[in-house]
């Protein structure tokens, strides 16, 4: 069955066409004349994905078609904003081109999605090292905060720096704890839907169940509290709190673990005052337009300029907006390509969530069900919180766009997200032939009181 | 396990629903008002990315045009300029990077950058050729030579000068003292646009009002022409023997009406005519009692009076009150009490006896032509049609004539071309000065001109023909230029 490998190859022609394209309007509109890159932006890009979609079809055939272009089609778009932003920026003094770094890091992302569908031939065997996983993300998610490596930037602590190399390791750490969550769940989820003990309205499993769960809400806790990085710490409780509801079947959970963070949240709008900055700006941006709203005030004048149409590429001022490569690349691309622009890219983005909560229906073991929903909802997560922020529906937190905003470890930590997703989907789909047929839901846990 | 994951799906389509719905309400909902919110530079920026059209005059010469900003860390490529300084800022407007844009600026605004639908042809062209489109030329109506003799003429005294072609209401003339120069509110420099902004507006003497057709003031005397018009719809005959008494004991109150400085008109009785000549005030305030107020009225509405002026660029409306007693009546008739007027609408009152009692709507604005010469979009004055008969308006304009040429309006007397005027000298505050007013027309060859002139406090409140020394003059000097123009 090669009629998926074709899929997902008109589609990556489609997505290169659109980037290669894109490349080309903003050096028109930039220069007057087609850029010289030109060739080299599309045969590196072409040559990447390309590479990418042959390594599926040998190792990989009934992966997902959707999931590789979509990367691409985001990721080059993605780039060719970032560089649209170079070219307005680079009147400015001492100021660093972050095209080619950027550039450099889909190279590495796309090896990184090569190398996991390489090295993980069957996702059931990341099952085998779950504390291995544990313990990786956990110190990933530390690191910053250790003296001499870590470093602090725009108030939150949540990067390292070793040697010229910098980085954000929670990236790379909320993977390793989603395959951590997803096995230890996978196995005790009879347990933990069992109630011995009542507390309140709320039926609790037995406390050593109970614990690694408790654990991980207090890391979450541990990244608003030390890194000050409201948003990573929405997303781990997010996907911890989705994938203890997926697994067990019980509203409880979602309810308990509501309450938890909405404690959480209290004691951190209480505790820190950049937290009740962000809330009182998002409440009433205009009020502070000329110092903490300017950012969202800027994107949203940038969205509002771009109206319906867009301006067209290069057409608009995105670089009016403070950061507008990394968290505010989604007003950017609102004030150059539209509602229209904007309303696409979301919709590529929800088209990749369900792709990856269809693998989650499809796959055969429970751990892969929870593997892929725990990767989606952190993918889906990231976009609902930057973009949700950038666009005034809940208050605003530094994240990164996902495949879309620079910044390198995001886009490695995407690219092998995304290849677990297509590994899981290659085994959840009936072979041919040889492979033994998926197993049937294994239904429903029946709650014991 | 299958069944939590489905609600996750929904979970996730609600959310992604919010997403979707956030772009719209600030790209389409929301856009219009922050795309135009001041701290949003961007709509400016890409306003003043496009070479504006110029405004010009008649004969092409520019009096306001966009050239490219000198300054290279400029981050507005065109700066708008008005080569004249002050002399056409009561036309023009200003065009703003702090406050906006006003009157031709304003009013003409997508013609100047291009994006009328008028022009949309044209853009079309442009942008599959690639090319791009220049803003559109707006042509005035205005005369060069008139407007500068205008100028001169009132010579730095505060007060206004609108001269029209009667045939078409084309205005040919509009000036304004004290004014401001526009180059002053259009640099790229706010905080020196804002200084002087802050002088402008807080000039007791009201730099930025085009006294021409924003101001109002009592007409004085000059309303006499539209009481005489009203008298002649009404039966009475130009040559019928009124009685002119030294003072008019004015029904139902004490305050007597008299002549300027308590002369007497020379006469027991006078003709309609004679009484226009000498402007004397007791013939007028009787006869505007005997129409009575309605009728009065309804003759300063055919005028134009009580309704917004039909002029492209706003305007004040000019008013007479419709219902009013008999002594108010009686100064009404005179062009006192409540009656208010610009002096836009008293030239209108001179074009309209000019062109035979048909009444056009001024204009200033008559073209925009694109930047290949096509005419892309043509304006001409409102037709208000025969507001007062034929014969009327022949009668008023022989009045006119005699005015002139014997009685106070003798220094707009023109060698060789035949002028008909009316003086006015309006009392406004006890105490000062009146205004000095003089409306009238004159034609040569195949130019007409209409005018009204007022300059605030020029007269004496001793003789009434001060108005006609200090404003026909003035008056004079701007038609014999235009006339002279024609060749």
């Amino acid at each position: 069955m090669e009629s998926r490998r074709n899929v997902e190859l008109s589609l990556l022609l489609l997505a290169l066409i659109l980037s290669v394209g894109a490349y080309v309007i903003v050096g028109l509109a930039a220069d007057n004349e087609v850029p010289s890159g030109s060739a080299g932006y599309g045969a590196t890009l072409a040559g990447l994905f390309l590479g990418a979609h042959l390594v599926l079809r040998w190792r990989a055939p009934q992966a997902d078609p959707i999931l590789l272009p979509g990367a691409a089609l985001l990721n080059g778009l993605g780039l060719v904003m970032v560089r649209r932003l170079d070219y307005a920026e680079a009147a400015k003094e001492n100021y660093r081109p972050e095209a080619p770094a950027q550039a450099l890091w889909t190279v590495l992302g796309v090896a990184v999605f090569v190398a996991v569908i390489l090295v993980i031939r069957d996702h059931r065997i990341l099952d085998r090292y779950r504390y291995t996983w544990l313990l990786v993300g956990v110190v990933l998610l530390m690191l910053p905060v250790l003296p001499v490596l870590g470093r602090e930037i725009n108030g939150a602590r949540l990067w390292i720096r070793i040697g010229p190399f910098s980085g954000q390791p929670a990236e790379a750490a909320k993977i390793a704890l989603v395959v951590f969550l997803a096995a230890y769940l996978a196995e005790r989820k009879e347990l933990l839907a069992t109630a011995t003990y009542r507390v309140g309205p709320f039926l609790l499993p037995e406390i050593k169940y109970f614990m690694p769960l408790l654990l991980a809400w207090a890391a979450s806790l541990f990244v608003l509290f030390f890194e000050k990085d409201l948003g990573s710490s929405l997303l781990f409780f997010g996907v911890f709190v989705v994938l203890l509801y997926v697994a067990t079947g019980r509203f409880s959970y979602v309810a308990a673990g509501l309450g938890l963070f909405i404690t959480g949240a209290v004691i951190a709008y209480n505790l820190f005052g950049h937290v009740q900055t962000r809330v009182a700006t998002w409440l009433d941006v205009w009020k502070y337009y000329d110092d903490r709203g300017f950012q969202l005030a800027q994107g949203l004048f940038a969205m509002a300029t771009g109206g319906i149409l867009g301006q067209g590429w290069n057409q608009g001022r995105p670089d009016f907006i403070p950061f507008a490569s990394t968290d505010f690349i989604f007003a950017a691309f609102g004030e150059e390509l539209g509602l229209l622009g904007v309303t696409a890219m979301l919709l590529v983005y929800l088209l990749m969530a369900f792709r990856g909560l269809r693998i989650a229906l499809a796959a055969p073991d429970d751990f892969g069900k929870l593997l892929a929903v725990g990767l989606v909802t952190s993918f889906a997560l990231q976009v609902f919180v930057i973009v949700g922020g950038v666009t005034r529906l809940i208050p605003l937190t530094g994240i990164t766009l996902p495949f879309v905003s620079f910044g390198g470890s995001s886009l490695l930590a995407n690219y092998a997200l995304i290849a677990l997703l297509c590994r899981i989907s290659d085994e959840a789909t009936p072979a041919p032939a040889g492979r033994p047929a998926a197993s049937a839901d294994t239904g429903e846990v029946t709650v014991v009181r | 396990m299958n069944r939590q994951i489905r609600r996750v799906a929904v979970v996730v389509l609600v959310a992604f629903l919010a997403l979707l719905a956030a772009p719209l309400y600030w790209q389409v909902l929301a856009a219009d008002r922050l795309a135009n919110d001041s701290r949003n530079t961007r709509v400016l920026i890409k306003e003043y990315s496009i070479e504006r059209g110029p405004i010009v005059l008649a004969d092409q010469t520019p009096v306001a045009e966009s050239r490219r900003s000198r300054d290279r860390s400029d981050p507005l490529e065109f700066v708008r300029v008005y080569p004249n300084g002050p002399r056409y800022g009561m036309v023009t407007g200003f065009y703003s990077l702090v406050f906006g844009r006003t009157l031709a600026e304003q009013e003409f605004n997508s013609f100047l950058l291009g994006r009328a639908p008028e022009q949309f042809g044209q853009n079309v062209t442009d942008l599959l050729t690639a090319r791009e489109t220049p803003g559109g030329t707006l042509v005035l109506t205005l005369d060069k030579a008139t407007q500068e003799v205008a100028e001169s003429a009132l010579g730095g005294r505060k007060g206004a000068v609108v001269a029209l072609d009667p045939r078409t209401g084309a205005v040919l003339a509009m000036t304004t003292f004290p004014r401001y120069d526009p180059n002053q509110l259009s640099s790229h420099n706010p905080e020196a646009i804002r200084r002087n902004w802050d002088r402008l507006i807080n000039d007791e003497d009201g730099p930025l009002l085009n006294r021409a057709a924003g101001a109002l003031y009592p007409p004085g005397s000059t309303f006499k022409v539209v009481t005489a018009a009203a008298a002649l719809e009404n039966g009475v005959t130009m040559d019928q023997e009124l009685p002119s008494p030294t003072v008019y004991d004015v029904p139902q109150t004490s305050a007597d009406i008299r002549n300027f400085g308590g002369s007497s008109c020379g006469a027991p009785t006078l003709t309609l005519a004679e009484a226009l000549e000498i402007s004397c005030n007791t013939t007028f305030a009787a006869l505007g009692v005997e129409l009575g107020s309605e009728k009065l009225a309804d003759e300063a509405e055919k005028f134009g009076f009580n309704k917004p002026s039909p002029y492209q660029l706003p305007a004040a409306t000019s008013v007479i009150p419709r219902d009013q007693d008999v002594p108010a009546t009686a100064q009404s008739a005179i062009g006192q009490r409540d009656v208010r007027v610009s002096p836009l609408q008293m030239a209108t009152v001179a074009a309209t006896i000019a062109n035979g009692g048909r009444r056009m709507g001024p204009f200033v604005a008559r073209q925009v032509v694109s930047d290949r010469g096509q005419v892309v979009k043509r304006f001409e004055g409102e037709d208000f049609g025969e507001v007062i008969p034929e014969d009327v308006a022949a009668n008023l304009r022989q009045m006119m004539l005699g005015v002139v040429e014997n009685g106070t309006g003798q220094a707009a007397q023109i060698p060789n071309v035949e002028v008909a005027g009316k003086t006015g000298t309006a009392q406004h505050a006890r105490g000062r000065n009146p205004h000095a007013w003089f409306i009238g027309f004159a034609g040569s060859g195949d130019r007409q001109i209409a005018v009204a002139v007022v300059v605030e406090e020029g007269g004496d409140a001793g003789s009434e023909a001060t108005g006609g020394r200090t404003a026909a003059p003035i008056a004079q000097q701007v038609m014999s230029t235009y006339l002279r123009g024609g060749g």
